[in-house]
């Protein structure tokens, strides 16, 4: 029995939540009433069609993306493939690494194509995209793990900053990981790049072989996995100061790469209360990392 | 797709994804999982929703009705219970949720955590006349030592369950069958525990308990004497001699004070065991699963021959036990001899008369836990200011929104009924150690007094928005903990 999608506002009267299967959007504008009515019913509109449409790309978008991947047919599934194909040649990824902030960046644009918005945001499970005009700005809470609501510390993203997407990765999300970082929290030009992103910066973060980490092939859990037998993180045990360095090490040195070919403006990676910051020096004061976040380095 | 997917893995049709779940895994939603082959929908974070009205036992927070209208939805009053919630042990954080609404007019906090907790345990209250076992004996499960007898109360016997000495003191498995246990007893489940000589009992909360294979009915009334006290007017002139059969205090009618009063004639009857004061025996059998819970399954073996000065051919004795459910009617032949006869209907009526004072024999089980200083940590950073704020009455602690009593002196030891929470709302780790909900609700401005994490506190709107919590209406037996509280009182 297909569930039908869900659209109400919620008791803040603010804001609009909106849930499909696995999509869970929670949606922010302001503007004058009219327009945020109006973005908000365009993007009610376009979000009841959206899933069935990914739904139809889902074989395709499950399957590696190489450089000769076939072209999805849905707009959000091209938003998908074409976010993860920087990184097809030397990282195995599959269009579904884009998925939830794809999504998110469909949402907010059809919001944005239709009305006159100061500012909005469409947060999808964390995966997050942003409009930001003139003088806006918002300030993003950093959560040291994506289960937990305990917050690393906060990023200020203002008009002229050219990030307009944030995402968060690692083992204890919603999506498998085979790495180790706890958050990967990754600010990029678009959503879907910060997602795919994440992903593999997340990925990155990881100590090979090493007996603390419970591996399991994906499929054994999820049996439809675009992962198929590819062994993720299932659980990671306390791992001493030096690997945690090295693990993050990893990721660190993928993530300057990344900041270095313009794919990500900034990233920040957590493991076991160590956290590592990426990012240009200008850009550097984004991050407000709290005192008490730091005392666990 | 033609793949071929292990026994029991189920596809979920909610949505297009359709996803193929394992036995024991959920969806890519995780919100629609496989229990045991059966797709079911888990949403494990429970909200409490004050009722207007009953009758709705749980509402999905996501109501799958018509399309958004646009309009504001009405804002229910809602509880945010922990159960779900999650916890930071053993981090000094903050806990998951510390969250704040308005209600009458009062901004209140409440902080929502699951404690983890070593030092537990369960003192169940079990409703019977039957011996279990005596004090200080152990209790065991699965033939784990899990706790002891404690003492007897008023028609009951109390054990306790559990505690740290069990949970981590003790061997690895004594460890994870305790665990276990204390689990099962909390959640409801039925447990089976053995006493050292002494009873099999199979127990749950709420529920009458089964004692050597037999499941209580009813609790005594009173002991043998205070029965004697009770209905020695309604047996007087229809009876000579009663005697109420006890393992505690058996009564005697002639003897007893109250048989006295009436100007009940000497009937020359003789119990075994120790005159305690005229007409009240103790030890008039041994501890046992028969009348009264004695040992005895023929009441006549606790009386010696009549005293042929006194007694009479054709004099009319009536035994019963506490809870009337043995009796037997007896007259006398010409050697002083009792007999057994049909029970006279006039007699019958004090039977039903007792059985209808005994109140339903039940097992309860209250959860008993202290709050230790990483908890309270979660809640302010000067844990004691918390402890002082809870011996004020500034803050109430509720368990699910179950109230909890909190035990005088320091720290914050708490007791809970467990059936006053909402059904499976207890958890373990494998230190072991049980998980637990949590809350402390307060003023704001309390909180903000005590050192809270104000940076921390989020209005409750914003927990509502978070997907993954279940709303459930709050059970009429509990307070409403989030009821404004003057300083002093201890509802």
């Amino acid at each position: 029995m297909r569930d039908p999608a869900v659209i109400r506002m919620l008791p803040d009267g603010r804001r609009v939540h909106m849930n499909d299967g696995p999509i869970d959007l929670i949606i922010d504008a302001n503007g004058t009433a009219h327009a945020i009515r109006a973005a908000y019913e365009a993007a009610a509109r376009r979000f009841v069609s959206i899933l069935d449409e990914l739904c139809a790309d889902l074989p395709l978008l499950r399957r590696r993306s190489t450089p000769s991947s076939p072209e999805p047919s849905g707009s959000v599934a091209r938003r998908m493939a074409a976010a993860v194909s920087p990184y097809c040649t030397e990282h195995f990824i599959t269009p579904m690494a884009a998925v939830a902030g794809a999504v998110a960046e469909a949402i907010l644009s059809e919001m944005t194509r239709v009305a006159e918005l100061d500012r909005a945001y469409v947060n999808n499970g964390g995966d997050i995209a942003l409009h930001l005009t003139q003088h806006e700005h918002y300030g993003l809470g950093m959560a040291e793990r994506p289960d937990s609501p305990s917050l690393l510390g906060s990023v200020q993203i203002s008009a002229d900053n050219p990030v307009r997407g944030v995402a968060t990765s690692g083992w204890r999300g919603r999506s498998f990981s085979l790495g180790i970082a706890d958050a990967v929290t990754v600010l990029a030009g678009t959503a879907a790049a910060a997602d795919a992103a994440a992903t593999v910066i997340a990925n990155a973060v990881n100590l090979p072989g090493h007996p603390a980490i419970l591996r399991v092939p994906a499929n054994e859990i999820a049996p439809d996995s675009d992962l198929g037998a590819i062994p993720v993180t299932r659980d990671v045990g306390s791992l001493s100061v030096h690997d945690v360095d090295l693990a993050l090490r990893n990721g660190q040195q993928l993530a300057g790469e990344l900041r270095d070919r313009n794919l990500i403006h900034s990233a920040a990676l957590c493991l076991q209360g160590q956290v590592r910051l990426v990012a240009s020096s200008q850009y550097a004061h984004e991050f407000d990392l709290s005192p008490k976040s730091l005392q666990h380095a | 797709m033609t793949e071929v997917f292990p026994p029991d893995t189920v596809r979920c049709d909610a949505c297009p994804v359709l996803c193929y779940i394992k036995r024991g895994h959920a969806g890519a939603c995780d919100r629609y999982a496989n229990h045991e082959g059966q797709l079911v929908r888990v949403d494990p974070h429970i909200l409490l929703d004050r009722a207007k009205s009953q009758g709705r036992p749980l509402v999905p927070f996501l109501e799958r009705d018509s399309p958004w209208d646009g309009q504001l939805l009405a804002q229910r009053e809602t509880f945010v219970t922990a159960i779900g919630a999650g916890t930071t042990y053993p981090d000094y954080k903050p806990a998951p949720f510390i969250v704040s609404s308005q209600v009458d007019g009062i901004d209140m906090v409440t902080v929502v955590t699951e404690g983890i907790f070593s030092y537990c345990g369960v003192k169940l209250k079990i409703d019977t006349d039957r011996n279990l076992g005596p004090e200080r004996n152990l209790v065991r499960a699965q033939g784990e030592p899990v706790g002891h007898v404690t003492t007897a109360e008023y028609g009951s016997h109390m054990l306790s369950i559990g505690g740290v000495h069990h949970l981590t003191g003790g061997s690895k498995s004594e460890g994870r069958v305790t665990c276990e246990t204390l689990m099962d007893l909390c959640n409801g489940k039925e447990v089976a525990l053995t006493i050292d000589d002494g009873a099999r009992i199979t127990v749950a909360a709420g529920e009458p308990p089964v004692v050597n294979g037999q499941r209580e009915q009813r609790m005594r009334v009173g002991c043998g004497s205070a029965t004697i006290g009770m209905f020695a007017k309604q047996w007087f002139g229809r009876v000579d001699e009663v005697v109420v059969v006890d393992d505690h205090i058996t009564g005697v009618l002639s003897e007893h004070q109250a048989g006295k009063m009436l100007g009940v004639r000497e009937t020359g009857i003789s119990i075994q065991g120790r005159r305690s004061t005229p007409g009240r025996y103790f030890q008039v059998a041994l501890p046992g699963t028969g009348w009264g819970g004695t040992n005895i399954s023929d009441p006549l073996t606790i009386l010696k021959p009549f005293k042929p000065k006194f007694a009479w051919p054709g004099l009319r004795l009536f035994m019963v036990s506490t809870t009337g459910e043995q009796f037997a009617y007896y007259e006398l032949d010409e050697a002083l001899r009792p007999i057994e006869k049909d029970l006279p209907n006039v007699l019958q009526e004090s039977v039903t008369r007792i059985r209808e004072n005994c109140e339903p024999a039940l097992t309860t089980v209250l959860f008993m836990a202290g709050a230790g200083g990483s908890l309270r940590a979660g809640v302010t950073e000067n844990p004691v200011k918390l402890t002082d704020s809870v011996k004020q009455s500034l803050t109430r602690v509720t368990a699910g929104g179950a109230p909890a009593y909190i035990w005088p002196g320091g720290g914050i030891t708490f007791m809970v009924d467990v059936s006053r929470i909402p059904d499976n709302a207890f958890g373990y780790v494998p230190t072991p150690a049980i998980v637990a909900p949590i809350e402390f609700t307060l003023k704001k401005s309390d909180y903000a007094n005590l050192g809270g994490h104000m940076e921390s506190v989020r209005p409750l709107e914003e927990v509502l928005s978070e997907k993954e919590r279940r709303r459930q209406v709050a059970s009429p037996r509990n307070p409403w903990p989030l009821k404004p509280r003057t300083p002093g009182s201890h509802e």
